[in-house]
């Protein structure tokens, strides 16, 4: 049991602000030296495909918001297994180096996860 | 134990809200308290002091007004996602040029961070999401 920060994304990109407001918490907890990792599951791992833009509603794109997460001391980035599977997706094709994991054994490691 | 409990849904548009209340009110019977409750994503607009819902309804907005004055506990509201949404207290409207505001005590509204630093300090964070 580790007493860093989990922050869990399970929505894409778009659609809603979820996925954003996460990652900018993630980034603001870095910002201010607390200890946090991130995972993305569900939905969530779409955040993490190349090639996004801002699109078409004028909410700006979280995929260069994710490439900072290591200018922010947060190195360890997570990628569900098995979401990644039934979404037809690669560890290998991401646009970041993310750990592929298995959700329940690393959610179980943490004392404090903030979920969005 | 001591709970932060995350409000990401509007009032009166999802269960989110209500059953954060419903869990908050339940903690003490258990032994448990509610340190803070953050208000993020469209959660914000429970903040706002111009809800006005039908009298057989209930009043979100002073239930968790309530919720402080029995527990004593923080209500804490991200700025960043409260400003872009039109819920603020009279500083910020002032900065911003506007001439209302919209939230006031027991509501404070505060930096992300400080959810981050609130579910640290707490021995569990529960989520309640449209």
């Amino acid at each position: 049991m580790t007493d860093k920060t989990l922050i869990l994304i399970r929505h894409a990109p778009h659609g809603t602000s979820f996925a954003r407001e996460g990652i900018e918490a993630a980034l603001v907890g870095g910002a201010m030296g607390m200890a946090v990792d991130i995972v993305f599951a569900g939905d969530g791992v779409f955040c993490l495909l190349p090639d996004q833009s801002a699109g078409a509603l004028g909410q700006k794109g979280t995929l260069p918001m994710i490439k900072a997460l290591p200018m922010y001391d947060i190195e360890t980035i997570f990628v569900d297994r098995v979401a990644l599977q039934q979404r037809g997706l690669e560890v290998s094709a991401l646009a970041v180096d993310a750990i592929e994991c298995e959700l329940a054994s690393v959610t179980a490691s943490y004392r404090q996860i903030v979920s969005f | 134990m001591k709970y932060t409990l995350i409000v990401y849904g509007a009032p009166y548009s999802s269960q989110a809200a209500h059953s954060a209340l419903r869990f908050a009110r339940a903690l003490p019977g258990l032994g448990h308290t509610v340190a803070t409750v953050f208000f993020y994503h469209d959660g914000v607009y429970n903040a706002s002091t111009l809800i006005t819902p039908p009298q057989d309804e209930p009043h979100l907005n002073q239930a968790w007004a309530e919720l402080k004055t029995t527990q004593g506990c923080e209500l804490l509201v991200c700025v960043a996602a409260a400003l872009k949404r039109g819920v603020m207290n009279d500083a910020e409207a002032r900065r911003h040029g506007g001439e209302v505001h919209n939230l006031g005590e027991p509501f404070e509204l505060t930096g992300v961070g400080q959810l981050l630093a609130s579910a640290q300090s707490s021995d569990r964070t529960v989520t309640f999401a449209p």
